[in-house]
């Protein structure tokens, strides 16, 4: 394996492996797409940021921005996003579980309980989010 | 070990607050505005959503949905590059990541205040 300078430690070395070093193991390969979900995010985030702007050009604006999301190219992305937002969550309710000690009195609860309030949770907001658009819209 | 104060816990802290905020709202979000609503499935109309648009809650709600994420993209974005062989742009990398999730930050606030 190559190496390269550490510039904070002279004469020491990192190992540098190869760019596609994740696609050895299925492990290193579910670690990048679990990074990578940021960037679909990021991308819907952005796009929402458009709509509201959008709202504000008048109907007609908002309208011919939502008929181009109807394309299949854009569907197609917000299908894959929403796996990837999917994956966000479930790995982070599962890591943060193990991260974040949730303690009563001397005994520590056990991180599968807090993983399960959690994804808990997420399901009442995301039910009241639906609920509140539904009967908003 | 190196001693030196740097402005990493500060980027991480807003990492993982935006981490929390995508994984607890995004998925619901990304359904109703990427799929529900193109694809009909729920009639809105466009006065009733710029009506909660209008509503400073809401307003306040929509920069924690948008900005905080940003945050989160950044540091995975800029791990990523580093991960796949970028060290020597390590500096560079960081700057590009966290000036566009502030860049995001100031247009979503212009977007919504103005």
């Amino acid at each position: 394996m190559t190496t390269v300078p550490r510039r904070d430690r002279p004469g020491f070395y990192y190992p540098k492996p190869p760019a596609t070093w994740w696609l050895r193991r299925p492990n290193y390969v579910l670690f990048m797409l679990r990074e990578l979900s940021s960037v679909f995010i990021a991308i819907f985030l952005v796009l929402l940021l458009v709509q509201i702007h959008q709202l504000s050009q008048g109907p007609a604006a908002y309208a011919a921005f939502v008929e181009r999301l109807r394309s299949p190219g854009w569907i197609a992305f917000h299908v894959v996003a929403l796996a990837f937002a999917l994956y966000h969550s479930i790995t982070w309710f599962n890591l943060t579980a193990v991260v974040q000690v949730v303690r009563l009195g001397e005994r520590q609860v056990p991180p599968r309980l807090v993983a399960a309030a959690n994804f808990l949770l997420w399901g009442v907001v995301s039910l009241v989010i639906l609920f509140f658009f539904l009967l908003g819209g | 070990m190196s001693t030196r104060k740097t402005s990493e816990p500060f980027w991480w802290g807003l990492f993982s607050v935006g981490g929390v905020v995508a994984a607890f709202l995004v998925p619901v979000h990304l359904f109703l505005h990427g799929l529900a609503v193109p694809l009909g499935w729920i009639p809105v109309s466009p006065a009733r959503i710029q009506a909660l648009v209008g509503h400073p809650l809401i307003k306040l709600y929509l920069f924690v949905l948008i900005a905080l994420p940003l945050y989160h993209w950044a540091h995975r974005f800029r791990f990523i590059l580093e991960d796949v062989g970028l060290h020597a742009l390590r500096a560079p990398i960081a700057v590009l990541s966290y000036g566009s999730a502030v860049v995001g930050t100031v247009l979503t606030l212009w977007v919504l205040l103005r």
